[in-house]
């Protein structure tokens, strides 16, 4: 079954661009991907670009609203997330735990829904 | 019916209960199936046993009652056909065997007790819900019982319940004795 693992980190907890601990985050998340592609079970996985740079569009009675910015305001935003496939939940709480914003941030997990 | 039937069943529930309750659960994999099957064995032994008739063995008659129970479950639902050549292949479907021995061994009857008890206590679920679901399944105790001994309405705890059984469904938390490096944390052991 997949699982989405929804990355979710406060900017002021992120290591900051060019310096050490950012190369260090990097290759670790480098190693990450590299594991579960391994593992055979890495379906989809991005980075997303900052919050900063987010777009939020609703349609109400055939209105559409634009807004500059996330759905919801949050400490903890959205920054990137991995599609695996588990065989259960523990195996996906397995691999959330290693995936390095857990350090500092949440990763949420949620099963993908399947119809039929 | 005499009440010393009623008592023989209450009895049953306290000792066999949880027992039965994992062994199905580990076998069809569904703890909704699994409690449905179990209830209408006991609800069976409600309306066939007499003065005249008490099974030898209870807990395997209970047993073999709640398996045909969740067969007969699994054959109303859809793709039911895969599942029964999964069955028959383990050999499920064999006929009751009326002389079947008296005391209960471990060889027909695994203890899945404990998959049970990590799995109503799995992490993944809150504590409130871990609570309620043991009680539940390992206990055998109504929810009207449980919501007594916790002193919370009846409705809030059946919501909890339904709610904790709809997540290990659909998060796929499975029946099992968590890994070897995963056991310490879920055992909160310190370090030894």
């Amino acid at each position: 079954m997949q699982y989405m693992l929804l990355i979710y980190s406060a900017d002021s907890n992120e290591p900051i661009p060019e310096t050490p601990e950012f190369g260090e985050y990097i290759q670790a998340y480098m190693k990450f991907t590299e594991e579960v592609k391994e593992q055979g079970i890495f379906v989809a996985g991005d980075a997303l670009q900052n919050v900063s740079t987010a777009t939020t569009i609703t349609v109400r009675d055939d209105n559409v609203h634009t807004t500059d910015g996330p759905f919801a305001e949050t400490k903890e935003t959205l920054g990137g997330y991995y599609l695996l496939e588990c065989k259960d939940l523990d195996e996906a709480m397995h691999w959330a735990s290693k995936i390095p914003t857990a350090q500092h941030g949440s990763i949420e997990i949620r099963p993908i829904q399947m119809y039929g | 019916m005499a009440n010393h039937i009623r008592m023989i069943i209450a009895e049953a529930t306290r000792e066999h209960w949880g027992r039965l309750f994992a062994i199905l659960v580990s076998q069809y994999k569904d703890f909704d199936l699994a409690e449905e099957a179990l209830q209408e064995a006991y609800l069976s032994a409600l309306s066939h046993w007499s003065y005249d008739y008490i099974p030898k063995n209870i807990a395997a008659w209970l047993l073999q009652t709640a398996k045909n129970k969740a067969i007969d479950s699994i054959r109303r639902r859809s793709n039911y056909d895969d599942k029964l050549s999964f069955f028959k292949a383990n050999g499920d479907l064999d006929l009751y065997d009326d002389h079947l021995s008296e005391h209960i061994n471990d060889d027909i009857f695994p203890d899945e007790r404990l998959k049970l008890i990590f799995t109503c206590c799995h992490p993944a679920l809150s504590e409130q819900a871990q609570i309620a679901l043991t009680l539940r399944t390992l206990g055998g105790l109504s929810t009207s019982q449980i919501a007594r001994a916790l002193l919370l309405p009846e409705t809030t705890l059946a919501q909890r319940i339904v709610r904790a059984k709809k997540k290990i469904k659909n998060a796929k938390i499975p029946f099992k004795i968590p890994e070897p490096e995963d056991l310490n944390a879920r055992l909160l052991l310190g370090d030894y």
